[in-house]
């Protein structure tokens, strides 16, 4: 990247910047070095871990039922689906039987997060690029979600909502009803944030060929979730390797064409109707019966390793658990986080961009830096 | 657990359990304020003589000598009649010598090469047809202290895209021992491979980048090992700083040198 017709005394140097970690659009603790040239982003290198809590280490000396409650500090916007992952995890590597209903409920619940997360999401990156209106509009509808979790569990953020073998509370007589009424407000508002943003000339403009990356080097690099899609990868691990109810649902994975952060905008927000489908589904065919399968009092698995992944709202989240077979607590936990993995995407993406679009990279793909760091 | 459920309904209900004994309402405010007031001299006092004795009981209880029963990583072989996938019988037939195990449990398939050929194992494993594990979805490692000749498990969780089928390769090294890396095959290994260095202190050879990531780059020892201290400093920090700032500079010292 050569500047034009560099006359000699308006030479330029290389710039390096620190952009954050206390900037409002890094969505928590990350800093980014950036080296510019004028104001085109030629190197990036992404510093992580000032949120490092010691979460796989933690694990260790925490009994199998303990560590669901640390899983929801981890992505603590989507702390349903860290739930779901890790309880999964476990009842693979007991090779424990969970009722119908209790795989009903978690889809439910996996698919709530799931809406509440990406319309986090909308509004924090269209905030970033300029468009407040749209998160206060997210806002107001995540609160509804967040009303449901508290009459499920009675918490509102961090729900500890799975336990293995099944799930800890049934569903609150007229929960159901409340559940699908929700969906249909979130139907109605969907058109508003598209008539805010799909169309909109700032939008596209600020949007369209920004952070394009194609299939292969999406596979190659490790994304996943939302920004592997747009990149016409149809990989959603719902549908590759079914988990919960998910099996028994009905609906389609959105791809992109081109990869870019306007594709990522689409995949996302046609990702909120298929989640609504999936839900009315789950609410509607919720089958009778018991809520908690035949669980050992102490939990202590047989030796042996597994890994399970599931789809989390920001990608595949994946639990590697290594047990002794001798102890009540995992010998290894390690979480694969989606947010560390496509954070390590960033530095392909700004590369020659400006340092504007930085901030609008930041937020497609979606990270949050307390499951980056853990 | 189900008496949880009713706490978090609504903020009308929530007093009233709390509040049977106060008759009203009004009095409910008052009622509550007065329980934690009584209940924190219980509280204050309750830490105090625990806290007392755990400084001494610290030192006479050795917690990490405490299972010394060896403990090594289970990697069960498949049962007799389940056959091989057909993925592992090609790097079996093409790498007769470096697959040292194959190992099943719940449906997990994972093969143990040698780290020698591991770049060769998965490049073979990525391109060739009916493998196509071209995601990686994973790579971590895991610490046995128990096994005293290899004592790190670096585990790749691989995923093909494609044909929708995974595997786990691992290799076994020394403390020390590098690793060939993996970041010509799959760029996603780098930040992988240096959060292994970082948490475990496994060096990965002709890795383009081999910083720590998640601890500061100063950070002394490699927090994820099994040996690790899971406590800090403790009293002594507390009671004696300048002692302890000693004893942490000999330490560190001594690594230096």
């Amino acid at each position: 990247m050569q500047t034009p017709d560099a006359r000699p005394m308006f030479d330029t140097d290389e710039l390096v910047i620190n952009m954050g970690p206390q900037h409002p659009s890094t969505h928590g603790v990350l800093r980014l070095v950036l080296k510019l040239d004028g104001e085109k982003v030629r190197d990036c290198d992404a510093v992580i871990g000032y949120l490092h809590r010691g979460v796989e280490k933690l694990c260790e000396s925490r009994d199998y039922t303990q560590v669901v409650l640390i899983t929801d500090r981890m992505d603590y916007v989507a702390a349903a689906t860290n739930n779901l992952g890790y309880v999964e995890t476990v009842e693979k590597l007991m090779s424990l039987e969970v009722p119908r209903r209790a795989l009903y409920i978690r889809t439910i619940l996996s698919e709530l997060q799931r809406v509440a997360s990406h319309l986090l999401w909308l509004g924090t990156h269209a905030a970033d690029i300029g468009a407040l209106t749209v998160l206060l509009f997210g806002l107001r509808e995540r609160e509804l979600i967040l009303d449901l979790f508290e009459e499920y569990c009675g918490a509102r953020l961090t729900y500890n909502t799975m336990r293995i073998g099944g799930q800890p509370w049934d569903v609150q007589p007229g929960w159901d009803k409340k559940v699908l009424q929700f969906c249909d407000i979130q139907e109605q508002k969907l058109p508003e944030y598209e008539q805010l943003l799909t169309s909109n000339r700032i939008w596209m403009e600020r949007t369209n060929d920004v952070g394009v990356i194609s299939a292969a080097d999406a596979i190659a690099i490790g994304l996943c979730g939302p920004p592997l899609r747009a990149s016409g990868v149809a990989r959603d691990v719902r549908k590759d390797e079914p988990y919960a109810a998910y099996a028994e649902m009905d609906f389609d994975v959105p791809i992109g064409v081109k990869g870019d952060t306007y594709d990522r905008y689409l995949v996302r927000l046609e990702e909120f109707r298929q989640s609504l489908r999936i839900i009315r589904q789950a609410v509607q065919g919720l089958p009778e019966g018991p809520i908690m399968g035949k669980v050992p009092r102490l939990i202590k698995p047989p030796a042996g390793e597994t890994y399970h992944a599931i789809e989390a709202p920001k990608g595949e989240i994946g639990y590697f658990i290594a047990s002794d077979g001798k102890s009540a607590s995992p010998y290894r936990l390690r979480v694969r986080p989606p947010s560390f993995c496509n954070l390590q995407a960033l530095r392909q993406l700004v590369r020659g961009h400006l340092i504007a679009d930085v901030v609008a990279l930041i937020g497609t793909i979606d990270i949050v830096l307390g499951e980056v760091d853990r | 657990m189900g008496v949880g459920r009713g706490t978090g309904m609504s903020d009308e209900q929530t007093p009233t359990p709390d509040a049977t004994p106060a008759a009203s309402v009004p009095a409910g405010a008052p009622a509550d304020a007065d329980k934690p007031a009584a209940v924190k001299p219980e509280a204050a006092a309750a830490p105090k003589p625990e806290g007392a004795p755990k400084p001494a009981a610290k030192p006479a209880a050795p917690k990490p000598a405490a299972p010394p029963a060896p403990i090594v990583p289970p990697d069960p072989a498949p049962p007799a009649d389940t056959p091989f996938p057909l993925f592992i019988q090609a790097v079996q037939a093409s790498f007769e010598d470096d697959v040292e195990h194959v190992s099943y449990f719940v449906g997990d398939w994972a093969i143990i090469v040698k780290p020698s050929r591991l770049v060769e194992i998965v490049t073979f494993l990525r391109d060739e047809n009916g493998c196509k594990f071209d995601y990686l979805s994973d790579l971590t490692a895991a610490d046995w202290p128990a096994r005293t000749d290899r004592r790190f498990d670096v585990i790749l969780c691989l995923y093909s895209t494609k044909l929708k089928h995974r595997v786990r390769v691992k290799v076994r090294v020394a403390d020390g021992e590098a690793v060939p890396s993996v970041t010509g095959v799959w760029p996603a290994a780098n930040w992988l491979e240096r959060e292994v260095w970082d948490m475990f202190g496994v060096p990965f050879s002709g890795h383009p980048d081999l910083r720590r990531i998640l601890m500061p780059l100063d950070w002394q020892g490699h927090p994820q090992r099994k040996d690790y201290p899971l406590e800090g400093p403790g009293e002594l920090l507390l009671e004696n700083p300048q002692e302890w700032l000693k004893a942490r500079s000999a330490v560190v010292e001594a690594e230096i040198k």
